[in-house]
């Protein structure tokens, strides 16, 4: 019977002996490694006549045993010599952790790369934009190379597969918006200006805004996610050489769609979210839908919708050309793809927010209060 | 039990012929189907202790699947499949693992945990069934593993990316023999590389399953795989297994699948290359020359 691996340590003829016993194999190791490593003292003999079956890893702590104690084996049957002798040909200084810096280099050192990577992103996106721009002018020029096709067939992915989501989202935004707006004017008796609240918040921010996120979350992650999954199947290399350009074929299709959709899904949430409200002024303040729309029309200028059409395709340029390009830069493996996918999502929020603050100051200036 | 590890001794030390060859896998009735698509109908194949079985095949005979069937990444529609005496269909996953432990496998594309460094790829099957293991042991079981199978020394800390494919293929070899498996599954382990690299990986293999006694089933298309390293060929057409021996058994057999296979311009050339070469090993036996 097979019996766990374990050791006598004897001392025979003046010299230590270490009697080895049972089966020198993974599964049956139990404590030897830890009892062979609080051995002390050198010069051991290795007796291995007791053992039954021994695999490499049994042979390879008879080895370093030896080794490091200055020990010598005996008693091993040709089948564990071979094994002994294949792991003492492998016994050999292997790299097996990459080196480590101290800690301070290393936050120094993350610090410097982050700063780097940071600045080398928005310097490539930039890039990116113009090679995009490039691409743009060349397809105008041959209308005849322009993909009508990828483009609607995006635009089902991206808008009409949105729109449930899109709608219910801003619905319920618009619900949120009116309970809230209407608790804090009823302190001041000016309930009705809950109408106000809801078509200019809708108009102005809230739809493009929603809207914008959740486009960054379905389709930029979807655009990284794709043409990184391409990129490490060599798709895009086997594109270009056949001489189809990538930008052309896979990056300006994606844009496209989104910058087109965007002020259509915009719309029609700044739309959902007024009827969200709407309803919420109905049921709860009693203010009939026909003076709901009456009101509506009154209070948002036609400088509110411009606005809105205005800031979704820029919001929706900087979602696609996100996601494409953060999924053009994976090089080498699965882990990357993931991270650019998030990477891609996160840098098209981010920059919609930041333009957005832009936009607020700018139509400010402008006078579209 | 106690009885298999004498066997797998004397057919190593003795390899006496007229005992009966232990078997390691065992399928009898093997049916796959995708849809109305039929892979496999009543496929039978043994493979014994200690040989390396090739697996050949046109494409999509469903060499991949039998495969994917024996080690339980699919379900066969019927049919029995035994892995060292021990049924493997329809298993819950913690009566497999004793199984599990007790083989390796090498994918087509080496399928290397990309997020991890190639010690911690050697490691992964280590540390899940032996936990107790200590950090030190497992980085010295890992190097000693990188060495054997030709990787050199600065290999342990890359990542797979980093490698190139005939590297990558050593590394899965060095992470299916970590747990010093007796069973060990190559799919394709050949494809994609030059043929310096092939030729080299064929020793790898070949010296491997000798010095360690391991069992081999092998997938390939590589003909000079089959000549230099395969103890059976096991032939899959027409749904089934046709015909399972050594190659020159199945040149004898009137099957035109098979008479193409090993009769066409590159079966040939593979059979001179193995003749060759039998021959200089021949000769540098008996000028007294050592293995390596």
């Amino acid at each position: 019977m097979s019996s766990v691996a374990r050791f006598r340590d004897a001392v025979e003829d003046g010299r230590r002996v270490l009697h080895f016993e049972g089966d020198l194999t993974l599964p049956r190791l139990g404590v030897l490694p830890t009892r062979l490593d609080r051995l002390k003292g050198r010069g051991f003999l290795l007796d291995l006549s007791g053992v039954e079956r021994m695999d490499t890893i049994g042979a390879w702590l008879v080895h370093r045993t030896a080794r490091q104690r200055g020990g010598e084996i005996v008693g091993a049957n040709d089948d564990q010599q071979v094994l002994l002798r294949q792991v003492a040909e492998a016994d050999q200084p292997v790299k097996v952790h990459a080196d480590q810096l101290p800690p301070y280099e290393r936050v120094l050192g993350q610090l410097g790369s982050a700063t780097v990577t940071a600045g080398r992103t928005m310097f490539g996106l930039l890039g990116f934009f113009g090679a995009l721009l490039i691409t743009f002018w060349k397809v105008a020029g041959h209308p005849r190379r322009f993909r009508v096709n990828a483009v609607v067939q995006r635009f089902e992915v991206v808008g009409v597969q949105a729109l449930g989501i899109v709608g219910l989202m801003s619905l319920l935004v618009g619900i949120v918006i009116a309970e809230q707006g209407a608790v804090e004017l009823q302190q001041f008796g000016a309930q009705v200006f809950t109408v106000n609240l809801i078509a200019r918040a809708s108009v102005k921010e809230l739809g493009v805004l929603m809207t914008a996120i959740m486009v960054a979350g379905r389709s930029g992650s979807s655009f990284a996610a794709e043409l990184g999954s391409m990129k490490l199947a060599e798709e895009v290399a086997a594109m270009r050489t056949i001489g189809v350009s990538p930008m052309e074929a896979l990056v300006l299709p994606r844009v496209l769609s989104t910058v087109l959709l965007m002020p259509l899904l915009g719309f029609y949430a700044a739309l959902a979210a007024i009827l969200g409200g709407g309803i919420f002024c109905w049921l709860s303040l009693e203010i009939p839908p026909i003076t709901f729309v009456q009101r509506i029309q009154e209070i948002v200028p036609r400088t509110d919708v411009w606005e809105l059409l205005i800031k979704a395709p820029v919001f929706g340029l900087i979602i696609g050309m996100a996601g494409c390009f953060q999924g053009m830069q994976v090089e080498s493996n699965a882990e990357e793809v993931g991270l650019r996918t998030t990477t891609a999502v996160v840098q098209a929020i981010f920059l919609v927010i930041v333009l957005d603050a832009f936009f607020a100051v700018f139509f400010t200036e402008i006078g579209w209060l | 039990m106690s009885t298999a590890p004498d066997l797998r001794r004397d057919h190593r030390a003795n390899g006496t012929p007229e005992a009966e060859p232990e078997i390691v896998i065992s399928i009898r009735g093997l049916s796959n189907s995708f849809g109305d698509q039929v892979v496999h109908e009543d496929l039978n194949l043994d493979v014994r202790r200690g040989e390396i079985l090739g697996v050949v095949g046109g494409s999509g005979t469903g060499k991949s699947v039998l495969l994917r069937s024996i080690i339980g990444l699919q379900t066969p529609d019927s049919g029995e499949i035994t892995v060292f005496g021990q049924q493997v269909i329809g298993r819950p996953d913690s009566e497999l693992q004793p199984i599990r432990k007790r083989w390796g496998i090498l994918f087509q594309g080496a399928a290397l945990f990309s997020t991890l460094t190639v010690a911690e790829n050697v490691q992964v099957p280590l540390r899940e069934f032996y936990p107790r293991l200590s950090e030190k042991l497992l980085d010295e079981i890992a190097s000693y593993k990188i060495v054997m199978v030709g990787l050199p020394a600065d290999t342990g800390a890359k990542y797979p990316a980093e490698l190139s494919g005939g590297m990558k293929k050593r590394a899965g070899i060095a992470r299916a023999l970590a747990l010093d498996p007796e069973l060990l599954f190559l799919d394709e382990p050949t494809a994609g590389l030059d043929p310096i690299g092939a030729a080299a990986f064929d020793n790898l293999i070949r010296d491997l399953s000798k010095r360690l006694g391991l069992t081999v089933f092998l997938i390939t298309h590589d003909l000079d795989t089959l000549y230099s390293i395969c103890d059976r060929v096991a032939v899959l057409a027409d749904h089934k297994v046709v015909a399972v021996g050594t190659i020159p058994e199945l040149l004898a057999l009137d099957h035109e699948w098979i008479q193409e296979y090993f009769r066409g311009p590159r079966g040939r050339a593979a059979e001179e290359a193995n003749e060759a070469a039998e021959d200089e090993a021949a000769a540098e036996i008996g000028t007294g020359g050592a293995e390596r």
